[in-house]
């Protein structure tokens, strides 16, 4: 196995090895999980195992996370150039690219070709939107490179669910007004999964728009242009879902809906778990204190890590957005998630749940210790909040104040 | 004219080249950029916090 020299501070020399390499490969590998469930129904006439994709992200993969366990290992920094530069890890996320095509594709003709019952056909379509949120977390991981080439595959991955806008909203809004009331993808303690997305997906589109629409006004033309990067991936999904349309049939046209939506949903999930309630305060100046690294959630967890591209390690992530997968590190107390992605998605489903096991782990944050007036609260939830965790010597909610603004820029 | 440098990620704003795929033309003032400009690459650091490096 390829190993990384370098030398420390204090002039020790170190070696590191990578004892993931070979295993991130399964971020590759993961979103052709639909072909499993076909290849057993195929074998077996049972419909039920066309679901088997379902099964794998919510139990199996939650199960995964629980009995592997998480791993806080780091590359020593004096390594992290190499480790960058290592040509192997990029190759994993270009590879992947064509195989969410494949997923896609594949899955829709197969579906669209055999005669199968209406709800087997709709849960098909549900697991190719399974694995094309996969296609927007590999569009998240290209999408923060400066290279050319990783720019151009992530328009061309993000053309799968139809998610053009994500990079540029994510990259140039989300990372900018992460954690604070202005950001529609930062949750609110007390919003649902299911009130967020109302505010989520609709809220970064427009902020994505308007962040390519005022480039584009500077250059001296107007957004409906050709070099609008949203408008070309758009293109290109327009290409793909009408080619799919007039090869199956009418039929493709529930199923897209269907998978487009599901795919945004992975990523609603993912961002609603990632910065709940957290809260960046602001300076004299007015100005938000600078991202750090108790601004968002992280997970260990292997299994999820390893099929995610190492999402999961999210303060360090946005600490230094240009930071790739591989490079990414655990730090010590910062706030952690009580399982890996997958698992916390199917406790995001279930709000009371949620707010149950999630509320008491915001309150407890070093840096809150129980202030409500350093978290991301609802405004329509704050009276409740306060009249549920307020503590006498905080102030009382002011409408209107800091955190009450309802964001969706 | 003089370059300014993000402190995060290495990006250069060049005041003699400007940024064309921005829409800030050749000679484009590092002060004449908006209020709001975050670094094109990164977006984790504001204009405030570019260093001027020549």
């Amino acid at each position: 196995m390829k190993g990384y020299t370098g030398t420390l501070k204090s002039g020790e020399a170190v070696y590191y090895q990578d004892k993931k390499r070979l295993l991130w490969s399964l971020s590759v590998i993961y979103p052709l999980q639909p072909f499993i469930g076909i290849w057993l129904y195929t074998k077996t006439g049972v419909e039920a195992w066309l679901l088997l994709p379902i099964g794998l992200s919510y139990i199996l993969a939650p199960l995964l996370d629980w009995l592997l366990g998480e791993d806080e290992n780091n590359p020593p920094e004096a390594v992290v150039l190499q480790l960058d530069a290592d040509r192997y890890y990029r190759w994993l996320t270009y590879t992947v690219v064509p195989i969410h095509f494949v997923s896609l594709i594949g899955v829709a003709w197969w579906a669209g070709t055999h005669a199968i019952s209406t709800w087997a056909f709709l849960g098909l379509a549900v697991i190719a939107g399974l694995a094309s949120g996969l296609g927007i977390n590999t569009g998240h991981e290209l999408g923060h490179k400066k290279s050319r080439l990783e720019r151009t595959l992530t328009k061309i991955v993000l053309a799968v669910p139809v998610y053009g806008h994500f990079w540029i909203e994510h990259n140039r809004g989300h990372h900018r007004d992460v954690a604070t009331p202005d950001d529609p993808a930062s949750a609110r303690m007390g919003e649902s999964i299911f009130k967020f997305a109302m505010r989520e997906i609709p809220g970064a589109f427009r902020r994505g728009w308007q962040i390519e629409k005022d480039r584009l006004e500077r250059r001296g033309t107007t957004a409906w242009n050709t070099n609008n990067q949203i408008l070309q991936s758009m293109a290109l999904s327009l290409v793909l879902q009408l080619g799919l349309v007039i090869a199956l049939g009418l039929q493709m046209i529930p199923f897209l809906l269907v998978h487009n939506v599901m795919a945004w949903w992975q990523l609603t999930s993912a961002n609603y778990v990632e910065h709940y309630g957290l809260l960046r305060e602001k300076d004299a100046n007015g100005r938000y204190e600078r991202c750090q690294q108790h601004h968002s959630w992280n997970s260990n967890h292997i299994f999820s890590n390893l099929v995610l591209f190492h999402l999961e390690r999210h303060s360090d992530h946005h600490a230094h957005p240009l930071r790739r997968y591989q490079s990414l590190r655990h730090f010590e107390k910062v706030p952690a998630l009580p399982s890996g992605y997958f698992g916390s998605y199917l406790l995001a489903y279930v709000p009371w749940l949620w707010y149950r096991v999630m509320d008491k782990r915001l309150l407890q944050l070093a840096h809150i210790d129980g202030d409500l007036n350093k978290i991301n609260i609802d405004p329509e939830k704050r009276q409740k909040i306060y009249a549920k965790y307020g503590r006498p010597d905080q102030l009382q909610p002011v409408v209107g104040q800091n955190n009450s603004t309802d964001g969706a820029a | 004219m003089s370059q300014y440098r993000c402190p995060e990620c290495g990006y250069i704003y060049d005041e003699e080249l400007g940024d064309g795929f921005e829409g800030f033309a050749p000679g484009t003032p590092f002060a004449d950029l908006p209020s709001e400009f975050a670094c094109p690459d990164c977006s984790v650091r504001d204009k405030e916090d570019f260093e001027k490096v020549s």
